[in-house]
Parts: structure tokens; sequence; C-alpha cells
């Protein structure tokens, strides 16, 4: 029999973003999987090159509207060391906030479309109504409900009201209880665990093989977190769990990224509660940055999130390279999809949160009717470029 | 008398397809928050579909790229008849931020024509309802 091949995507009830993972299957079973990813590149890593160092910020706070504050701290960690800047640490402490009420949105997120896609819409629209509170708590101190626009070079742009900070707790006791609920629900309803153990499992020697990171690696137990390896921010002086899980299938990730919420609340209220006095942000901020190079990691809600700056001394970054999570787990999904059944296939692409915005690097274009493929190279890219098309 | 009554089936029950052409995300999820209970467009009959070939309007985020322009207006012609198009956010509106740079063709007007453009970075559930009610008093015949 002729091999049927099963293309998921680019346009996908299942796939929020524009992405491809062509499926070979035999009968049920998948024998063979491959992602075909850039639908969603838009040259960003370029033309940040041409904008200065605050353009940058507002640009890749655009790399992905999830993660939106993962993708500035990791630019402003790396700018800011090339710099020498030391930030004031209430601003390190509102940086913190964000991160950690961002991770809260994130997951909560990525258990409503992850019920929705083992058909458990109930899931959806209660983690969905949950997470409305945190967006509430982001709109008031940032201004605005996505690309929170916090993040300065030298610190962040506003101050959180004070007198708010009582709200911001009672809304963030809520939450807890609710990822508690989760967390029994994830425990105690028999068909979630039903329908997602045993599935798909990503073993520990698999998982550092294909280098995966963030929730995906910690629920096949690797205990990968930067938070914890290299503290940015105040997580240094923070009390809080690192959460990895044994299990390696589907269940893991769901319930590393419950018991990651709960975290995720008792820094934030720690945060709260524990604000430094002082300043927000430095007085003066060079506009030119001192040529060298640098590296910024921070942990983002999928996983680490790397930026690559190198400065020349000018106003624009030379390079300024992202090296998003997605794209580290990617393979390791493409892996675990072999040999499983077509009717698992979207729960487990959904499993490792993906975030195609942050991952494409390179565009393919492809004639569909001819079959022609167009790679875009290097010099072809330059060329486009200098066109400034 | 027929044609009122297809009218007022449409202006109903317009079902949505979301198109992502390469957006952040960002307007995605407001997309999808839209639907959920805080703000719950589905009391004006709007649902969410999971194939073009089954909806009305097709709302579209974020800039087309070089990549997605075909499947885009492949989308687009998979649509039955009426088919109206919502641009969501300031990138699907012309470009954004994203303006310029060389795998990025424009908004969506770029490949395909657009009834109703909701600006935003991203654009708010509240933006993005007023957008939709818009489009449903053009389908009603009344200027929006």
């Amino acid at each position: 029999m002729a091999e049927i091949k099963v293309p998921i995507g680019p346009q996908h009830p299942a796939l929020e973003e524009p992405e491809l993972f062509l499926l070979t299957v035999d009968g049920e079973e998948i024998v063979d999987a491959e992602a075909r990813i850039g639908y969603n590149h838009r040259g960003m890593e370029k033309s940040a090159e041409f904008r200065s160092y605050m353009q940058v910020l507002y640009l890749y706070e655009r790399i992905c509207g999830i993660c939106s504050h993962t993708h500035t701290s990791c630019f402003v960690l790396a700018t800011e060391e090339i710099a020498g800047l030391e930030v004031p640490k209430r601003g390190k402490a509102i940086r913190t906030l964000v991160g950690e009420l961002e991770r809260i949105h994130s997951h909560l997120l990525w258990l409503g479309i992850a019920g929705h896609e083992i058909g458990f819409d109930t899931l959806w629209m209660y983690s969905w109504r949950d997470r409305e509170l945190v967006m509430d708590i982001l709109e008031e101190i940032c201004g605005n409900r996505v690309n929170y626009g916090i993040n300065t070079i030298g610190g962040v742009r506003r101050d959180i009201p004070v007198e708010k900070i009582d709200d911001y707790l009672k809304a963030i006791d809520i939450l807890e209880e609710r990822s508690g609920y989760y967390a029994k629900v994830a425990f105690e309803e028999g068909t979630l665990a039903a329908r997602l153990s045993g599935v798909h499992v990503l073993t520990k020697e698999k998982a550092i093989e294909l280098c995966t990171c963030g929730p995906t690696g910690r629920a096949s137990g690797v205990a990968t977190d930067i938070r914890f390896e290299e503290p940015y921010f105040i997580y240094d002086e923070i009390p809080f769990d690192l959460i990895t899980w044994e299990s390696g299938d589907l269940f893991g990730r769901v319930v590393v990224r419950v018991l990651e919420l709960i975290e995720s609340c008792k820094i934030a209220r720690y945060v709260l509660q524990n604000m430094p006095d002082g300043p927000y942000r430095l007085e003066k901020v060079p506009k030119k940055i001192p040529a060298g190079e640098a590296v910024g990691r921070y942990e983002g809600p999928r996983g680490e999130d790397i930026h690559y700056v190198r400065a020349n001394g000018t106003e624009c970054p030379d390079r300024a390279k992202v090296r998003a999570p997605t794209y580290q787990n990617i393979p390791a999904v493409v892996e675990t999809l072999k040999g499983s059944y077509i009717a698992d296939a979207p729960i487990a692409i959904a499993s490792m949160d993906p975030c195609f915005s942050c991952t494409d690097r390179m565009a393919v274009v492809r004639d569909i009717r001819s079959g022609k493929e167009s790679r875009m190279r290097v010099r072809d890219l330059s060329k486009l470029a200098k066109e400034g098309k | 008398m027929l044609q009122s009554l297809v009218n007022w089936a449409r202006v109903k029950s317009p079902w949505l397809v979301h198109v992502n052409t390469g957006a952040c995300n960002g307007c995605d999820i407001e997309v999808l928050a839209a639907l959920m209970p805080r703000f719950d467009v589905e009391r004006f009959g709007i649902l969410l579909q999971g194939t073009p070939r089954h909806a009305d309007v097709l709302v579209c985020s974020g800039p087309v790229t070089r990549q997605v322009k075909d499947r885009v207006v492949r989308v687009y012609e998979q649509t039955p008849a009426p088919k109206f198009v919502v641009a969501v956010g300031t990138c699907a509106c012309n470009g954004g931020v994203f303006r310029g740079n060389y795998n990025v063709l424009g908004g969506i007007d770029a490949a395909i024509p657009v009834d109703a453009y909701i600006p935003g970075c991203a654009a708010s559930p509240p933006a993005i309802i007023d957008g939709v009610v818009k489009l449903l008093l053009k389908l009603q015949g009344k200027a929006g």
C-alpha cells in the first residue's frame, strides 16, 4: 500500500499558528513525522540591526505575544551586561513580578488549549476565565493586556501602584486556589489521567539527548531551570521549588505546568510582599552601547530563552540573535510522534506549548501546484535586505 | 422576502475561522479571549469553526509573510461566498512594526480583500467585539 501523508497545518484548528507537521501514517499509526516551520518568519533579527536599542526592545516585544516579557527581559539582560549597567532593586523586583504573572497567564492559556485538544472544553473555559484575573493585573501594572512594554534598558518604565498591592494579593490568592483546584482535577479526575497517561513517553535519556528544555524537559525528570542554574533579577532571594515529574508522558507535562502555576503564585506573592524601596529605573542610560558581546538567559514559560547581543559602539546592535525554547523542543515532539497514533497528534504537538512565532528562522517558499521550491539563501536575504523590500 | 430571511440568518450566526498569517500570537490569544466567558461573543451567535469551508468570516491576524501567502489565498478560496475578512491588529492592517522586513509583504490586504480593520497592538477583546459588531451592521445593510 502506498504510504499516506497527513498534513497537520498550516491552517489547522489544533494549531494556533501556521506550521506544518507532515505525518506519514500506516492505518492509525504514525510511522514518520516531519516538522516544516517557517510560515511565521518575519525577518526580525535582520531588521533589529537597523534600529536603536530602545526600538529593538519594542520590536522584540513582538516576537511573541504570549511570552513577550521573556524576550525583552532576555534582551535587556544581555544589553545591560555589555553596558555594565546595574538595575535598581525595585526595577528587578517589578521585572520578576511581571515575569511570574506572565508565566501564570501562559500556563493557564496552555492548560485551556490542552483541554480543548483532548475534548475537555470545560477546562478550557474555566482556565481562560481565571486567566482574565491575571490579565487584569498585568493591564493595571503595564497598561496593556498583551505586549506589556514594561522593560526598558536600565529598569522598568512604570512603578507599580502601591495602593493596589492588596487587590493584587487577593487576586493571586484566588488564582492559587484555582490552581490547586486544577491540580486536584489532574490527580483525581480519572478521564484526564486515562487520556494522557502513558501517551507519548519521552524518557529522561532521550530528553537529555534531544536537549529539551522547560516544562517539556522537566516532565521527563530533567531538572533544568535557569531560575535555579543562573539566577537573574531577584530569583536568588526567593524561596521556591523546582518542579519535576518522572513519568515523561503527556500527563506529566500537565502536572508540571499545574504545579508550576502554584509556585508562580507563591513567587508573585513573595515579590509583592517584599517589594524593595527606591528608584525603579536608572536616571541616565547611554544611548550608545560600548562594543562587546553578551548572552542573556531567561527561563520563559516554555523553557530557556537565549539572546545573543553583539554591540559595536553605535546606537544599533550589530547582531541580536534569538534562540526560543520551542525551537529546542520540536525534535523531541517529532521523535515521540513516531510510533504513536494519529488521534494523539494534536495534543502531542500542543504538549510542548508550541510558539512558532518565536521559532521561525528561515522561510521556504514552495509553489504547491508545481512543487517547485525556492529557498532563501543568505545572499538572497542580504540582497533583499539591501533593496529594503 | 427570501433575501431578508437569508440576511437575518447570516447576521444572527456568523461563523468564524481564525487564520494566523504570521502574527506574534498576541492578537490570536485576544481573539480567543473574546470567545471566552468574560467577553463571550457567542451571545451574538458567533462560533469558532475548525475549517474555512464552514465559515463566513475569516479572522486574520498578523502580517502576511512570503511563505504563508499562498496558503492564505487558498484558505480564502475555500471559504464559501458570501465571505468577509476581518484584519485583527495593526500588523494585519498594514504590516505594523514588521513593515519593510524582507519576508513581510504587508497587511492582510496584500493577499486578500479585507472588509473590516481592527487596529491595536494587540487588539483588545472589546475592540475586536466592536469591529465584529460593525461588520454585522454592515451585513444588515446599515452603514457601519
